[in-house]
């Protein structure tokens, strides 16, 4: 039943603990400090190359009745769309970026081209996801309210479905994110008005149909007789943006080892141990520079939950320093290959669609899931078996 | 329908169209990569010459791009943005150009200040070619038109520079009736403009030029403006300099009844005014709060307390940082005026007056 105690999960005395949170405002301080000129001309550069990639790729779909046109259009409107959602956009949301002072690059002003609204993006990831990250039935994250993904979670017969539930996320995804903010429950159980939420759906598809409008109509409409060929890019390219973004951010808390909390956790929760769940709660993997800018330095996923506001290009040398604070403090730093972290979370989901029953761990010791008394039960196995 | 706004009307119709097709962004977002002057979201400009005034003062010549309409009044200030380490800071400067001369550019005269960051990187820093930012002229320091038949300008330091605007205006329209200008410098190299004054004084018999050169002659003494200006008190006046001069103006006006003939710049924020009583500031959505003496200004007791404020010249001009203040009450320290709950108040001149919380 997920972590209740993170200290003892960590074997960490309160003081360790303090130490820790320390070590890390201090990094943060010193990145701040440090960010200038070569940091703004970072963001610019990948906003440029974006901008310049979206529009090489629109144009080339005006010939997308030549097959080889449709296949270079569409992949460079795919790579696009997908820096711009993660790279820049998810980043700039965050104000990663808002120490520039540009009204143009800042999280107050940036809208993105997705299906979800910056507004409600920045409630449902900054908000919700970052300050109750991985806390079961807190973090909406923690299987969108469609899927299990932890056993902390009770199964029921729905799971059933889940490997064609996610393969319709997966593919959907920039919808499912959209809607995820309406949060229907929350309406259902009164912690919210059905005007707010009448509200939110109207902002919703208000943006959808200007999202279609353009990718579905007007940019098809736009090449003429290849408004098929264009059209069926530009689904291509926001379906690859959804399966590649889907992957990513599912590698970030579902692979083994990210673990789960409870809301008793949470409500004793001091800074330092905030930083601590964080720590625990989410994965990396491991990625060259290409891998490691085609998804938005989320493959940091570690270093983005301690400091989400930190610019993403400066995540790959924090990365060094909090490997070596957490070999320090023996804390756990789950990462991996990404074929393997991406299986992984897989495999959970695959499995989780059936009933407890048919599953061997619990979830006080789980792939996927544990709890302070994982030790505790593992020393009484050994003594067992010996 | 004049041509004008016919064409003025396709060429919106066309941008709507654009931005159908760019949404969620503008076509300024993508044509601003190609030109940077080719955006009207944000106004910019590109400098196209640095002339040295003195030893430290530069004036700016800039093109502005797209969004700027041209129009402004002689006198009037703009903002200007320029970034140094990856960040945007913003300042105000008068406009030393004259708008009757319409060849496109504006000018600005910059004195780099002892104590100022941004001033020093814009006289020495900035080479031709460089992109600032521009936030569209304002300020209501400005002449009627026609001008008053008798004028004053009393200025010292960089405040001749909205009155270099307001006669180089006067002498582009041909029309400079009787006008007395009092500027104070400390030696003549230091009198910013100072050839081009002398050169229009010779051309304009009604323009009479009296230099207060302070490190040999001392101060002005206003109690003796008779003596350089006999006729000040029928005339109207425009004043731009250093705080303490235009308070003792304000003062000397006001006590002959001639407050409505004294129109004054004030360029800096004199922040030693009045002084909230201090308090707690919570800054609720970041969770944060500051305990602060009625002195500190609430941007920087934000800032010291980790909270992503916004900001802008931080004296008091852009309201780039204004925030709507949910509880409490805060003082404007250049005023001294209360602020309560409910209205947006201006975080870099204001201080707190007890506790305040900031929706932030």
């Amino acid at each position: 039943m997920a972590i209740s105690d993170i200290k003892a999960y960590a074997h960490l005395t309160p003081a360790d603990v303090e130490a820790l949170g320390k070590e890390l405002d201090a990094l943060r301080r010193e990145i701040e400090e440090s960010r200038g000129e070569k940091d703004a001309a970072y963001i610019r550069r990948v906003i440029k190359l974006q901008r310049g990639l979206e529009y090489a790729g629109r144009a080339t779909l005006f010939a997308s009745l030549f097959p080889p046109a449709w296949i270079a259009g569409t992949a460079m409107l795919s790579l696009s769309k997908i820096i711009e959602n993660m790279e820049i956009g998810h980043n700039v949301i965050h104000g990663q970026w808002d120490w520039m002072n540009d009204p143009e690059i800042h999280s107050s002003t940036w809208e993105w081209d997705n299906a979800a609204t910056s507004e409600s993006w920045k409630h449902s990831h900054n908000v919700v996801h970052h300050t109750w990250t991985n806390i079961v039935g807190k973090d909406r994250d923690v299987g969108y309210g469609l899927l299990r993904v932890t056993r902390d979670y009770k199964w029921k017969p729905k799971n059933l479905a889940q490997p064609a539930v996610y393969t319709l996320l997966a593919l959907l995804f920039e919808y499912g994110i959209a809607f995820h903010d309406v949060d229907v429950s929350a309406v259902k159980k009164g912690r919210k008005t059905k005007e707010r939420a009448k509200e939110q759906l109207r902002d919703m598809r208000r943006k959808i149909g200007k999202q279609m409008t353009k990718d579905y109509l007007l940019w098809p409409a736009l090449t003429g007789p290849a408004f098929l060929g264009t059209l069926s890019a530009n689904f291509t390219a926001n379906v690859v943006r959804n399966v590649w973004s889907n992957a990513v951010i599912f590698c970030g808390h579902f692979p083994d080892g990210a673990e789960k909390f409870t809301l008793a956790e949470y409500e004793t929760e001091t800074p330092a141990e905030w930083y601590l769940r964080q720590m625990l709660g989410s994965a990396n993997f491991n990625g060259g520079k290409l891998l490691t800018f085609m998804s938005g330095n989320l493959n940091h996923q570690i270093e983005h939950h301690i400091f989400p506001d930190l610019p993403s290009n400066r995540y790959a040398e924090i990365a060094v320093r909090v490997r070596e604070i957490c070999d320090r403090y023996e804390i756990p730093y789950t990462t991996g290959h990404f074929l393997v972290q991406y299986g992984q979370t897989i495999r959970t989901m695959l499995k989780l669609s059936l009933p407890d029953s048919m599953l061997k761990a619990t979830s006080d010791d789980a792939p996927e899931t544990a709890s302070e008394k994982k030790w505790e039960l593992r020393a009484e196995r050994e003594k067992v078996a010996a | 329908m004049t041509r004008t706004t016919a064409s003025r009307s396709f060429t919106s119709l066309l941008r709507d169209a654009a931005s159908k097709l760019s949404h969620p962004l503008l076509p300024d977002d993508y044509l601003h990569l190609l030109n940077p002057l080719w955006s009207a979201r944000e106004l910019r400009g590109r400098v196209v010459e640095v002339r040295k005034e003195t030893e430290t003062a530069a004036t700016l010549v800039i093109k502005p791009g797209w969004g700027w309409n041209g129009s402004y009044q002689a006198g009037q200030y703009i903002g200007i943005g320029h970034q140094v380490d990856g960040r945007w800071h913003w300042r105000s400067y008068s406009l030393t150009s004259t708008p009757v001369q319409d060849d496109g550019l504006i000018a600005i005269t910059v004195k780099a200040m002892p104590e100022g960051f941004l001033s020093g990187h814009l006289v020495n820093g900035l080479a031709a070619g460089t992109i600032v930012r521009l936030a569209a002229p304002q300020g209501n320091f400005v002449l009627p038109d026609p001008p008053p038949a008798r004028t004053l300008f009393l200025t010292a330091g960089s405040g001749i520079t909205p009155i270099m605007s307001m006669l180089r205006t006067l002498d582009s329209r041909g029309d400079l009736p009787d006008v007395v200008l009092v500027h104070s410098a400390p030696t003549e190299s230091d009198v910013l403009f100072r050839h081009e004054l002398h050169e229009l004084a010779e051309r304009h018999p009604g323009l009479h030029l009296h230099e207060q050169l302070t490190d040999a002659m001392g101060m002005l003494d206003l109690a003796n403006l008779e003596a350089v200006c006999p006729d000040w008190t029928e005339r109207q006046t425009w004043a731009c300099g250093p705080p303490a001069m235009l308070d003792a103006a304000e003062v000397l006006w006001t006590s002959r009844g001639l407050a409505d003939a004294l129109h004054l710049e004030r360029f800096s924020v004199d922040l030693e005014g009045a002084g909230g009583e201090g308090g707690t500031v919570t800054f609720s959505r970041s969770g944060k709060t500051a305990v602060v003496d009625g002195a500190t200004t609430l941007l920087l007791a934000g800032e010291a307390a980790g909270v992503v404020m916004p900001f802008g010249c931080r004296m008091g001009i852009c309201q780039s940082c204004v925030l709507p203040l949910k509880a409490g009450s805060v003082r404007d320290l250049r005023s001294g005026t209360e602020h309560v709950a409910g209205e947006r108040v201006q975080t870099c001149i204001s201080a707190a007056a007890g506790d305040c919380v900031f929706d932030v």
